[in-house]
């Protein structure tokens, strides 16, 4: 079988790509990606270790509730950026730096 | 080296090679094209950690919904966000790509020497879950088990997470309505 390492090196260097596209990013939609890949490292641990649980099933319990968590943020996430595209005509995080204009 | 393992490589290889093309490419229709793909391997990857439903729900959700909530978000919304990305991308070709370059190596390097040393096959309970026919086998069927568990066991978290999932729903509809005072 596969063991367990290799799930866990997988996911690692997913939750690393995610974090450089979230830091290196001037896109507010690029950066929503970046979160869905650490999102998904995460799951992905989550699925790994729910093998050995079998009875309680709590790893894979969880990995669903973290799938319906991600699309719930996403929504909302979308939602803001484009009001934030109405009222400032950018994305970029970097220059939203008013609270009120 | 069995056919499992075989699939997982190819697996994990699509989806971390899809997922750096994701990070590294300028274009960024084209690098949400790309996610499509990291999403798809990773529910292929979920099939070979025994969690089918999992994967199933990945491609239902993931796929289906949040990807194409993306897309439509900004396809239609108007030719000019999509001007304003592309001017965006140009101004910033190469500036400042170093030091979040150097964070998410080093990190990458603390994480995996973390792994190494930690040796997740010999842990105490993934042992003693093994010796105690906890694992789950092969050939099980695991969705009858995660609707029973869905009602009883984890029935509190179910609740909660219908419920935010509401106010998301009703947070969603009032932020992109088209009037005033938002």
């Amino acid at each position: 079988m596969i063991s367990l390492t290799d799930f866990l090196i997988v996911s690692a260097v997913l939750f690393c790509i995610g974090l450089y596209m979230i830091v290196s990013k001037h896109n507010a939609i690029q950066i929503l990606i970046g979160i869905e890949l650490m999102l998904n490292a995460a799951i992905l641990n989550l699925v790994a270790f729910g093998k050995y649980d079998r009875f309680n099933n709590g790893g894979q319990m969880f990995a669903l509730f973290a799938i319906v968590l991600a699309a719930a943020t996403t929504a909302v996430a979308l939602a803001i950026i484009l009001n934030v595209y109405k009222q400032y005509k950018t994305i970029d995080p970097g220059k939203i730096d008013k609270l009120k204009d | 080296m069995n056919l499992a393992q075989m699939l997982f490589y190819v697996m994990s290889f699509i989806a971390l090679a899809s997922a750096v093309f994701v990070a590294a490419t300028k274009n960024l229709v084209r690098s949400i094209f790309m996610f499509f793909i990291t999403l798809f391997a990773l529910a292929g990857l979920y099939v070979l950690a025994l969690a089918d439903f999992v994967a199933v729900t990945q491609i239902v959700i993931y796929v289906g919904g949040i990807l194409v909530l993306i897309l439509f978000a900004f396809m239609l919304s108007g030719r000019e966000t999509l001007n304003a990305m592309a001017l965006q991308q140009k101004q910033f070709i190469s500036i400042g790509k170093l030091p979040a370059f150097l964070l998410a190596a080093l990190f990458l390097i603390v994480l995996l020497n973390m792994i190494i040393k930690v040796d997740a096959n010999n842990l105490e309970w993934v042992k003693k879950s093994i010796e105690s026919k906890n694992d789950i086998p092969v050939n099980a069927a695991m969705t009858e088990d995660i609707g029973v568990g869905l009602m009883t066991r984890y029935l509190l978290p179910f609740e909660a997470i219908s419920i935010l999932l509401m106010l998301a729903l009703v947070g969603a509809a009032h932020l992109s309505r088209k009037g005033r005072g938002a």
